[in-house]
């Protein structure tokens, strides 16, 4: 790179104004993901050269013809020797406007589970269709899930649009296609790219050869896709994490210090604001919001800090701070959509787990299993006795201790539990919580 | 903290600090006994104070740990103990010297010769010793592509070993603390962090950084590609001809396998510069440890490497 590039890059990428991006790409192999993600990666540089003669070697070693961007993705030896994804791959690369962090997560049904665990952070989602098959029970899948897991935007990039003359028709009849599906979901933001990932059509400069396409390149896409205002800013929920109280003696100013300390799960904080503290219902306000740079003036999700308030209350880790007028439902009763996640055993009525939400953990029992959702149809078999790994279906759980939780659909980080194995520690489950009634 | 924008959106060095500290606090709110990888080089300096700024204005409520295998850059042995008594931390130092003595290790000899390998049975017998039940390590997910699928909080068993195809899946944030006695999970607050990202951080935060980081003259000698330092632990051939080179090392281990590169960078700015414009990653450049085989790292992680 010649050196007034490097500068170029390196003011743009000092300059602290960039954010972050967290996407998700499902589709499988024969979708052309990972030379998708090959594309982006090696586009934006953030494939080193190291990288890719590692991945020409070892393509050569095994006689194929070009050289297998998949390589790059697939990082377990058992994964290589086979030739599959097995598990979540985190990717990063950044562009002078943000930083991305990919999860790429492997298309197949078995491994809903690693779709669902790579959605449960993600910014957007990228489903990608072959233009030549059209929309498969696989993509409708993949959108399905991008929506239970209330990824706020999702991005359906019909791929190989090489292979179909870079037709107009194939896209919209796939595009309408899609729409139509969606109307069953609940989908915030859509969009449709007709992409060629072999060819770089489309992701990252528009592409000559659809000149009828008028939207945005993908990267471009991901570049500006507004993503500061999907999170609850509205809601005022702070798990308390950690009690800080220095114990020092020496200094009559630490002596007496006790903050708490946690991560902004929801709504805006600001000094002065009269907040509840849940169990105890009692009423105090922010005096101080405090970091290791100096006390700030507000705090949104997702800043770690350290609240001081007014008054003397009993607080501990798992407690919940809100504001007195919008407060979380305190319920020993969940009502949640599951996704099953242990191969070694099944989910039934009457199991036990254990239940943890924010900072806090709680046995549970498992009072009820409405109904087993097919992913692919969306059916509903009621009925069912029990979920296996991959399955998806509505339960309700009895805990040992009331949850400060909301609807998953508002918050996705009061509203999200994951489910443990007493015995063996495993995480076998991650639930999302339902509306009542 | 770096100022706002009135759009709520958090800078992308706030988000991983943010995330960061979480995790940091997660595990002193739930393992009896912590402890923090130590090495002195640049992502255990972001991590330890990234600890810092997690329990401010208290101290960190757990101990860091040094593998030493003896083969030290003497720069970082003063900077590490400067830096661990500013923190006010304990320091416990896991010897591989000592495993090397005792017979539980035993040293290798030849061209290649290195104690990297030998740390995992001092890492992990010093672990069983001192009954610590979560590790803080700098590694990050850009650095390997075995890293890359590894979780944040990535489980154990009894013999410390990694099982890339059984790996708890991790989701929203939300973090699973169970084990069993004599069962341990590794922790990585960097994950999301990459190489630019630490070193931005550094500038930022007005870190310090042991002196090698920077541009020094040394005297070096190539070997398959990399420049190692000549001394005591790299047993130069008389056909790796020494020569004095202006160098700076862009990660920072065992002397006898960390390599250095050709620089002109004397500040962070310049540092940052160069980096930036590095087509090649850091492992590949500086660490004779990764060329060993393609999954070489995931060999390592899998017996319980760092």
């Amino acid at each position: 790179m010649p050196a007034e590039t490097a500068e170029a890059v390196v003011s743009s990428w000092t300059g602290h104004h960039t954010d972050i991006l967290r996407f998700a790409t499902a589709g499988s192999v024969d979708d052309g993901k990972s030379t998708l993600i090959g594309r982006l990666l090696y586009d934006s540089k953030a494939i080193f050269e190291d990288q890719l003669a590692a991945v020409e070697r070892t393509s050569r070693a095994r006689g194929e013809q070009y050289t297998n961007l998949a390589l790059l993705t697939d990082g377990l030896r058992a994964e290589r020797e086979q030739g599959i994804t097995i598990d979540v791959a985190y990717r990063y690369f950044a562009t002078p406007r943000r930083k991305f962090i990919i999860a790429d997560t492997p298309g197949h049904i078995q491994y809903t589970r690693n779709m669902v665990t790579g959605a449960s952070t993600a910014d957007l989602a990228v489903v990608l269709v072959d233009a030549r098959n059209g929309l498969t029970e696989q993509s409708r899948r993949h959108a399905f899930l991008a929506t239970l897991l209330r990824v706020p935007h999702l991005v359906l990039a019909v791929n190989k649009m090489d292979l179909v003359d870079y037709d107009p028709a194939v896209f919209e009849r796939i595009a309408e296609e899609f729409s139509s599906f969606a109307t069953k979901l609940e989908i915030a933001d859509l969009t449709f790219i007709p992409v060629s990932a072999l060819h770089g059509d489309n992701v990252v400069q528009r592409s000559a050869n659809m000149r009828w396409y008028d939207g945005p390149s993908l990267l471009h896409h991901l570049e500006h896709v507004h993503i500061a205002s999907d999170r609850n800013l509205i809601d005022v929920r702070f798990p308390v994490q950690y009690v800080i109280r220095p114990h020092q003696a020496t200094d009559p100013e630490l002596h007496d210090y006790r903050g708490y300390a946690g991560q902004v799960a929801g709504g805006v904080i600001k000094p002065r604001d009269e907040v509840m503290h849940l169990p105890s219902g009692f009423t105090t306000r922010v005096k101080r919001i405090d970091t290791a740079h100096g006390p700030v003036p507000e705090a949104f999700p997702p800043m770690s800090v350290t609240l001081v308030l007014e008054d003397d209350i009993d607080i501990s880790r798992g407690d919940m701070i809100c504001r007195p007028h919008n407060q979380p439902s305190v319920t020993q009763d969940v009502d949640a959509m599951v996704c099953w996640m242990s191969e070694s055993r099944r989910l039934s009525p009457r199991d036990r787990l254990i239940v943890k939400h924010t900072t806090r953990t709680a046995k549970a029992i498992v009072r009820d299993l409405h109904y087993r959702l097919d992913v692919n149809t969306l059916h509903r078999h009621e009925g069912a006795g029990d979920l296996s790994l991959n399955e998806i279906g509505r339960v309700t759980l009895r805990l040992t201790h009331p949850l400060f939780c909301d609807p998953y659909t508002r918050n996705r980080q009061t509203g999200g539990i994951i489910l443990v194995d007493e015995a063996t520690g495993a995480t076998v489950g991650a639930g999302m919580i339902a509306e009542k009634g | 903290m770096a100022p706002v924008r009135n759009d709520y959106s958090l800078s992308q060095l706030d988000s991983l600090q943010a995330e960061s500290i979480h995790i940091i606090r997660e595990v002193a709110a739930e393992f009896e006994r912590p402890v923090l990888l130590f090495s002195g080089g640049k992502d255990s300096i972001v991590m330890l104070a990234l600890a810092e700024r997690a329990f401010w204005p208290a101290r960190i409520p757990f101990p860091v740990m040094h593998v030493d295998t003896g083969h030290n850059f003497p720069e970082v042995m003063e900077f590490r103990d400067r830096r661990v008594a500013e923190a006010g931390v304990r320091l416990v130092v896991a010897s591989v010297q000592a495993s090397i003595d005792v017979g539980r290790v035993v040293e290798e000899t030849g061209r290649w010769a290195s104690r990297n390998r030998l740390q995992t049975t001092t890492l992990l017998d010093a672990i069983a010793e001192h009954q610590f039940d979560a590790v803080f390590g700098g590694a990050r997910r850009d650095e390997e592509k075995a890293r890359a699928k590894e979780r944040v909080f990535s489980f154990r068993d009894e013999f410390g070993q990694w099982d890339p195809k059984n790996q708890r899946p991790e989701l929203w944030g939300v973090y699973n603390t169970r084990i069993r006695r004599g069962e341990h999970i590794r922790v990585f607050p960097l994950s999301n962090w990459t190489e630019l990202d630490v070193w931005e951080y550094i500038s930022r935060e007005g870190l310090e950084i042991p002196s090698i980081y920077y541009a020094h003259t040394r005297t070096v000698f190539e070997r398959d590609g990399i420049l190692l330092a000549d001394g005591p632990y790299t047993a130069r051939a008389d056909d790796e001809p020494p020569y004095g080179a202006m160098v700076r090392y862009r990660t920072v281990g065992d002397m006898s396998c960390t390599g250095a590169v050709e620089s002109t960078a004397t500040t962070i700015s310049e540092v940052i510069a160069e980096i930036a414009a590095t087509r090649i990653t850091e492992r590949g450049q500086t660490r004779a440890d990764d060329r060993t085989s393609e999954a070489a790292m995931e060999d390592r992680k899998r017996e319980g490497y760092f």
